[in-house]
Parts: C-alpha cells; structure tokens; sequence
C-alpha cells in the first residue's frame, strides 16, 4: 500500500512505540522542538512586523537614513540576515546537538535487524 | 546616466528579432541534448520521479533554487519592483523568509517519512483512501495555478522577442511552448529535468548578476544613486516607499497582509519542492540543499532589488507597460538596454528555460501525484506494477499540459509573481495544517485532515474565483464580468486561518482515534530516518 517503501527496509519489525518512549528518543524531540518552535515564532513576528510597518507605518518606513536610502529598505535588507542568520544557527545546531543522538538511536535499531540466517536485512530504501 | 528615450528601446529590438532567436534557439537545443542524455537510465520509478534518490545535497538544492527561482521570481519581481516600487520588494522578502518555514519544520522531517510524493507523508499514520485522494486533489490544484503563472511568462517573454502583441498570436506561443514543454517531461523524467534546473539556475544567477554589477557600474556602485535614478524617471519619490501599490485603500493594506501572510507560508506547502527533497538520499543531504537554495534565493532577490530599480531608472514604468509583454517585461527590456541583442537573447533564452523547467517539475509533480496516489493506490488499489504506473504518469503529463496551456491564454497579461503567489496562498491554505499538523500533533486525526484540506482548497479557490482578479475590474481575466464578491486578489488572510481551524476543529470532533503505534513509527521515522537513510544502489 501507501507506504510499501518502508515494508523491506531495517526497520519493518521495530516497536516503533517502545523507542518513542525511551529517554534518549524524548531528548532527541525535546532537543529538536526547543529550537525550532520558538526560532519559527520569533522569525515569523519579526516578518509580521516588518509586514505591518511596510502596510500601516508609510511614513516611518520612508524616513531617509542615507541619501535616498529609507528605513523600509534597511528593514527589508535585515528581513535577509536574519534568515541567513537563522539558517546559519540551524545547521550549527543540528549538526552539534541534533545529528550525534538521531545516528545513535537509528544505529542501535537498525544495527538489531538481522534475518532467521542472521545477515543483516535491508537498509536500502528500494 | 539619462535613458535612451523609451520608444528607441521597443523599436531597435524587433530589428534584431532574427539573432534574438538565434541565440534563444542555441540554448533551448543544448538543453534538450541533456535531458535526453541524462535520461538513458530511467528505469524505475524511483528514478522517474525521485532521480533514483542520487543527487548530493548541493545539486538538490541548486536544482530547488531553480525551480524556486521561476519566471516568477525573474520576470514577476523585477516587474513588480520596477512599476511599483517598493511594494514589489515585499515579493522578495515574502518568497525568502519562507524558506525558514521550509528549513526549520518541514525538509529534514519530511524527507525521512516519505517516499515520492507529499501525500506519502500526510496519509503516513491516518487512513490512506480519503487523506491521499484530499492530498493528491490539492497537489493537482496548486500546480495547476503555478502551471498558470509560467504559461503567462513564457506568453510574455516570446511576445516580446517576436514583437508579438496581438492576443491571438501570444496565444499561439502559448501553445508551442506548452507542447515543447510536454516533450521535456516525457523524456526527461526527473532527472532530466533536475539537470536542466541545475544549469539553468547556475546561467539564471549569473545573468542576473552580470545585469546587477552592469545597471550598478553606471551609477558608480551607489545604490543611493540608482535610487535616485528610479525617482528622477518615475518622476515621483513614491517609489522608494511602501504603498506605492497597496497602500491606497484601507481594503489594498489588507490585501497586502494577505500577500505577505500567503508568501511566506506558502513555500513549505509546495508539492513540486517537498518532492525535490526525495531526490536525496539522506535527510542530512536534505537539509544542506535548503540551506545551499536559501544562499543561492536570498542572493538572486538582492539582484532583483537592484534590477527592478534599475529598469524603472533606465527603461521606465511607461515603456515597460506598453511593450508587448507588458510588466513582465522589465528584465528583458533592461537586458536589451544594457548589452543590445546579444544580452537580450541570453537572458531571454534563460528566462525560457527557467519557464520550460519549472513547468517540467510541476507536470511531474503533479503526474506522481495522480500516478502514485490516485491511481496506484486508490483505483488499482496498490496491484498496479510500477510500468503501469509509469505509463499512467505519462499520460497525465500530457493531460496536464493542456489544460497549463488553455489556462495560460486567459492568464496571459497578469504579472507572474502575482499569479504565483495564487499558487502560494493555495497551498499555504490546502497543504500547510495538515503537514504541521501531522508532523507535530499527535492527536490528529483524518477527520481533521479532511476538513483542513478540502476547507482551506476550496475557500482559497472560491475566493480566487469571487476575487478582482478574475472579474470586475480592468485587469481581470473575464473583463466584462463582475462577480467580484470578495474585494481581495489575495486569499490567504481568510483561507490560511480557516484551514488551521478545521483542521483543529475536525479532530476534535473525531470520535475516531488514530493508530498510536503509527504516530510513534512517524514521529521515530522523521526525526532519526531510519530506514530512510540509504540511496537505491545502483
């Protein structure tokens, strides 16, 4: 059916429900959503409010800082570091604090998985 | 630093339509070559749809850029900046911002639940029937308005190299171009398609690139300037200003929060980009070709900026509006301004591949939709074999090729990025709360999942349809009609929120509770891949 692609692979006979309730799969989420979920708030309130002020704060917006250079087009061009900024952390983050526990986790199921013959079934994601 | 007066431009360039089209033809056969050698080993349908999951993290995402940096993002935005101002800037920033969504909720997540297709993630844990037919609906609706967009570019674009400026004759092209297009996808596969994205996004960054450092050359690298520049030829300092656009009425400052609001939840509910991230083979890879596309994004609308002011220094609003082409024709008249011909042809030529490209990478996207999930899983109930399958999505391509190019004769004239964002407020309301709600709710339900996407597709669709855009005003589709009850061209300030609402309210009201074993399979899945990790070997 819809998901046949995960029916031959390593992990097709896992209690998928007894990871899930290990301490080290919960600090995996914990780890994961602390930084994501306030990050997307923070980065989707800093668009809002940069929509607003373009949409209801014209004349702020169009206050010049340097020769014809306003603030609305500061305030855009920083819309831009930010998300490299934040794009920048991410990748920092999940490589230090994310990536180290996920491949530990699925090296200890998948490193389980082996046949009545005792070879290593699958992997491959055919 | 004075424009060459306006008509001079339109003038000299149907002289020189014959090297236009040489130039133009050159690039569209070398790409061609590629796809039908890049092509050879499709065999399977993993290599049709997902490139045989072998791509590196850098090409994925160079090829996501390129398909993300559509005629919209080239033709719609430097337009848009060029005509309104400031306003049009907002398009950057909204199309930007987005990929965070992308990066942070979405990618890694959904590259280790699913296998080619969007609806593989969203009917993951809930029941597959009625949540693939919903997904694969939506995915079929989004494309269809981003297929919309592309035709109404490429109308543009080749009515200008030709000088074309009847209807009849932009619609002709129209035609042309969606049957070139229809064979690329027919052959190519997604791997072929991947290649000419992949080029074609170097040769686009490079174009534009080359534009901005010229257009900066001439005002002496002083953006100040070419500010200044824009303000002298508009004859009006509103330029450099929100509002330009949108902030006449207390209804347009609205519409323009709906614009903002459907741009920058939009992109992460792309089916034709979530598919790119099943051509990798691990989430890792997944998550370095988001971040290689938002360098590349975020660089090339820096150039739009600087494009956009450029043409309304150099070209005018005025001489923009009236060439045949019309908005969508400011990087093209810039390139013409700059470098002649030869500029001309190759930016020309690049806007079209990007077109041809983009348009390939719906069709597919759309073919798997129907192919995979409509017909392998729901009609032939998962006996299909995978030829079949093949043969299926084949022949979808073609049916969906029509209809792009019927509906790109009436979208003919709209300024692309604006018909894109359609496309974005669509499936930011279709696709969007079911995605973050199945990765991140574990209470969800299919009852919630089936109310947030028919609700939000068809709220979005209806006010489409009930909006400016299509009747009661000049630049309508249907000008002699009005049935214009919703005073927004954008839907997403209604149709996003009600999505989210549905599908809150759908679950709570289900009195059906889903597999919890299936929820810890899916959240385990997206969070370590496993079984996920590997590439098909080869």
């Amino acid at each position: 059916m819809g998901n046949e692609a995960h029916t031959p692979d390593a992990a097709a006979s896992v209690d998928f429900e007894q990871v899930q309730s290990t301490g080290q799969f919960q600090e995996l989420r914990r780890r994961h959503r602390s930084f994501v979920f306030p990050m997307a708030v923070a980065f989707l309130l800093w668009y809002f409010a940069y929509v607003l002020l373009a949409d209801y704060a014209v004349d702020f917006m169009s206050t010049k800082v340097w020769g014809n250079i306003n603030v609305g087009l500061i305030l855009g061009l920083l819309q831009f570091v930010s998300t490299f900024a934040i794009t920048g952390w991410y990748v920092h983050y999940s490589n230090r604090k994310l990536d180290p526990i996920a491949t530990e986790i699925r090296n200890e199921i998948e490193g389980h998985e082996f046949d009545k013959d005792g070879h290593r079934v699958g992997g491959a994601n055919k | 630093m004075i424009a060459i007066p306006a008509a001079v431009d339109v003038a000299a360039l149907k002289d020189t339509t014959l090297l236009n089209m040489g130039i133009f033809g050159l690039f569209v056969a070398v790409t061609m070559v590629i796809v039908f050698r890049a092509s050879r080993n499709n065999k399977t349908a993993a290599d049709y749809y997902a490139a045989g999951r072998s791509f590196t993290g850098s090409q994925n995402g160079t090829a996501i850029a390129g398909d993300y940096l559509s005629a919209a993002s080239f033709l719609g935005i430097t337009g848009a900046i060029a005509i309104n101002g400031y306003d049009g800037f907002m398009y950057s920033i909204g199309f930007l911002v987005a990929w965070l969504v992308a990066l942070l909720l979405v990618a890694e997540l959904l590259r280790n639940t699913g296998k080619f297709t969007m609806a593989d993630v969203l009917s993951f844990r809930l029941k597959q029937r009625p949540v693939r037919i919903a997904a694969a609906i939506s995915t079929l609706a989004v494309c269809f308005f981003y297929l919309l967009a592309q035709m109404a570019g490429a109308g543009s674009l080749i009515s200008l190299l030709l000088g074309i400026s009847d209807w009849g004759g932009q619609a002709l092209v129209i035609i042309v171009v969606g049957a070139l297009m229809i064979m690329y996808v027919l052959i190519g596969g997604m791997k072929g398609t991947t290649w000419v994205q992949i080029i074609k996004a170097m040769l686009l960054i490079a174009g534009a690139a080359v534009m901005t450092l010229w257009v900066l050359a001439i005002y002496g690298f002083n953006l100040s300037a070419l500010l200044g520049g824009a303000v002298e030829t508009a004859n009006n300092p509103a330029v450099l200003n929100p509002g330009l656009q949108y902030g006449k009425t207390e209804t347009s400052k609205l519409d323009f929060m709906s614009l903002g609001l459907a741009l920058v939840l939009g992109t992460a509910a792309l089916p034709h980009v979530l598919m790119r991230f099943y051509t990798v083979p691990t989430a890792k890879e997944a998550r370095k070709s988001v971040v290689w596309s938002i360098w590349l994004i975020g660089l090339f609308y820096l150039f739009t900026l600087v494009l956009g002011y450029g043409a309304a220094a150099l070209v005018g609003a005025d001489t923009i509006k009236s060439a045949p082409g019309g908005v969508n024709a400011a990087a093209p008249l810039l390139a013409f301004h700059l470098g002649g011909p030869l500029l001309l042809g190759f930016i020309s030529a690049v806007a079209f591949a990007t077109i041809l490209a983009v348009v390939a990478g719906l069709t597919i996207t759309a073919a798997a939709s129907f192919a995979h999930d409509i017909y392998a899983n729901v009609i032939a109930k998962g006996k299909a074999d995978a030829a079949t399958e093949v043969r299926v999505a084949r022949r979808t391509v073609v049916v969906i090729g029509i209809l792009a190019i019927l509906g790109g004769i009436f979208a003919n004239g709209q300024n692309v990025a604006f018909l894109v964002a359609l496309a974005f407020a669509v499936a930011a309301s279709a696709n969007l709360p079911t995605i973050i709600y199945s990765l991140f709710w574990r209470k969800f339900t299919t009852q919630g999942a089936v109310w947030s996407m028919y609700g939000g597709l068809a709220s979005a669709i209806l006010l489409i349809v009930f909006s400016p855009v299509v009747s009661g005003a000049k630049t309508s589709m249907i000008p002699g009609a009005n049935f214009a009850l919703f005073p927004l061209s954008n839907p997403g300030i209604v149709s996003i929120p009600l999505a989210f609402l549905l599908g809150w309210l759908g679950t709570t009201l289900d009195k059906r509770r889903e597999d919890p074993a299936k929820q810890a399979e899916m959240e385990v899945r997206s969070l370590t891949g496993i079984g996920a990790e590997k590439a098909v070997d080869h």
